[in-house]
């Protein structure tokens, strides 16, 4: 179809009720946003500008910290989504009777609403009575009660676990896709030359699946360093700010002190690493693609 | 005809290795269901007591009365979630069709780098652009009403939409509107008559998507841009169970389980759909 005028200005009608609407909500929101890191915006009528203040006051206070927890929080959960997920993949992906049923059962932290889970995790982290806690007990495994999300550490992990149950449907089922399109004959042809089943996963599954692995894990880092729900209902960033990531410092800074220009900056810092994610997938996925078509 | 069953057939050890791994996933994958359920029918006396019990002794259904009776506005939270999706949905496919075919189907300058531009809006959640939206919500009059939730909603739902959308699109033969042409129809008679019907699979895949994901999401906005109690939607309006001195863990869970029930209703009719869904990106462009 030969791109003439008439097409181009039909094409142009089409897409601009989305892209206005992105452009406002969106684009628009990323620019102001941007512009506010360099003021004192705060609740007060007036608003100055104060150059790179907020980005000073950021590097001189305990941020880089924030910065590190992140990146550390980030890792492990991008890690433990994608290992646990493949390994759920991997299960379902067997042609054993009630498999359809597993694959629904797989579904539900992904499609329930999420603060819906995040409450039964925080019930379950209750020290006095949550069940984490009280099972260990009862089978001699600690010794008295653990309170999960009073201490740092362990409230370190138990959002990264929690984070990585509501995230581990969306790789299962997307590994699951990935592996059930795996051409059938590579497998047969394999059967007959006597491959075994572990072989076969191992020179055929395996190799097939890098690229759905590496998307997947491309795209799951970007929605983990976004995630705000999970630690916001869980320990609000506590105790002490050790689960207190980038996302819940900015809320904490601009919705919950009102500092917008501080916050701002601190937002501005998060746009700069998710657009170097962003940039990542982009290449790596290009670069997927066009090894394919060789 | 045998091959394939022969070779899916397995030993009795490897059997028992793959349902013992499943059994694995699916524990860590529903434990926090099946204890929240249990929760929803002890009374309060024993989930507040020492030694941690798994089984209900005495349990009753008695939450799923009461929780009505302590919070009276909870029919209305899930009216809201249900109500605020409903639009959302709405409006992501009034805006992500026409864009969406646009992209499957027209190739110009630009094109690409603007497919590329949407997808990246996926990358920002919410969270980040929290304070602009927040005065952008403010000039527009419209906090602490529907509004606040809906608007910034729809835009973070739009990048999936096109995506899955176009890819969908893409696989309609273009024999067909180029017979249309032929036939002297217009571009728009083309989109609404030819292709439209065509797409309808695809676009209610993208409906239950987008609503399934924006009932799973409302959390950021509603708590940031709405405090007035009439418009909470359900995960908010859940905190109201959070009373002053202690948790009404029971009720908070038996409501839970009453807010999910529609989630889970659609997944069992619908899960075939769902998945074709999420998985349009993983099948090869």
């Amino acid at each position: 179809m030969s791109v003439r005028r008439s097409t181009l200005i039909f094409a142009w009608i089409l897409l601009l009720p989305a892209v206005l609407y992105v452009t406002v909500i969106v684009a628009y929101p990323l620019l102001d946003t941007f512009i506010l890191s360099f003021t004192d915006a705060s609740l007060k009528k007036t608003t100055n500008w104060v150059g790179a203040a907020n980005y000073e006051k950021i590097f001189n206070g305990t941020f880089a910290e924030v910065i590190i927890r992140t990146f550390v929080w980030t890792a492990f959960s991008v890690a433990l989504k994608m290992i646990i997920g493949t390994f759920g993949a991997v299960m379902l992906n067997a042609a054993v009777p009630g498999r359809a049923l597993f694959r629904v059962l797989t579904m539900p932290p992904w499609i329930v609403p999420m603060a819906i889970g995040i409450f039964m995790w925080g019930w379950m982290y209750n020290g006095q009575f949550g069940m984490i806690s009280g099972l260990l007990q009862n089978w001699g495994l600690i010794d008295g009660p653990v309170a999960f999300l009073a201490h740092g550490s362990t409230a370190f992990w138990a959002t990264i676990v929690t984070d990585v149950w509501i995230g581990v449907p969306m790789v299962t089922l997307y590994m699951l896709a990935s592996m059930q399109a795996v051409p059938q004959d590579l497998y047969e042809a394999a059967w007959t030359d006597g491959a075994g089943r572990f072989y076969r996963f191992r020179r055929i599954t395996l190799p097939l699946l890098v690229p759905a692995m590496i998307t997947m894990s491309m795209l799951s880092l970007i929605a983990t360093f976004n995630s705000f729900d999970i630690i916001w209902i869980l320990t609000q960033g506590g105790p002490n700010g050790d689960t207190t990531t980038m996302i819940i410092d900015t809320y904490r800074t601009a919705i919950g002190s009102k500092r917008y220009g501080e916050g701002a900056a601190r937002a501005v810092l998060i746009c700069i690493f998710l657009s170097i994610f962003c940039i990542a997938y982009f290449r790596v996925t290009h670069r997927l693609a066009s090894e394919e078509h060789r | 005809m045998s091959q394939p069953t022969m070779i899916h057939r397995y030993r009795w050890y490897e059997l028992v290795g793959i349902y013992a791994g499943l059994l694995l996933f699916l524990t860590f994958i529903l434990a926090p269901f099946v204890e929240g359920f249990l929760v929803s029918l002890k009374p309060l006396a024993l989930l507040f007591s020492s030694p941690y019990r798994f089984w209900p002794e005495n349990g009753s259904l008695a939450a799923y009365r009461t929780m009505w009776v302590s919070v009276p506005g909870f029919a209305r939270y899930i009216f809201n979630s249900f109500f605020i999706s409903t639009i959302i949905t709405a409006a992501v496919l009034l805006l992500v069709v026409p864009s969406a075919y646009a992209f499957a189907r027209f190739k110009f300058r630009g094109s690409g780098a603007l497919l590329a531009a949407f997808l990246a809006v996926n990358m920002f959640s919410g969270a980040v652009l929290l304070i602009p939206l927040f005065r952008l919500m403010r000039s527009f009059g419209v906090l602490n009403t529907y509004f606040a939730m809906i608007v910034p909603g729809v835009a973070f739902l739009i990048p999936s939409a096109i995506w899955l959308l176009r890819t969908y699109m893409m696989r309609i033969p273009r024999e067909l509107d180029e017979a249309a042409f032929v036939d002297g129809a217009s571009h728009f008679y083309t989109l609404r008559r030819v292709i439209l019907p065509i797409a309808m699979p695809g676009i209610a895949v993208v409906a239950i998507t987008t609503f399934i994901g924006s009932y799973a999401q409302q959390f950021i906005f509603a708590l940031t841009f709405n405090s007035k109690t009439e418009y909470m939607p359900l995960p908010i309006g859940l905190y109201a169970y959070f009373g002053r001195q202690e948790v009404v863990w029971n009720e908070l869970m038996a409501a839970s389980f009453v807010g999910i029930a529609p989630a889970v209703i659609v997944i069992f009719f619908l899960q075939r759909y769902l998945v074709s869904g999420l998985t349009a990106g993983a099948v090869k462009q």
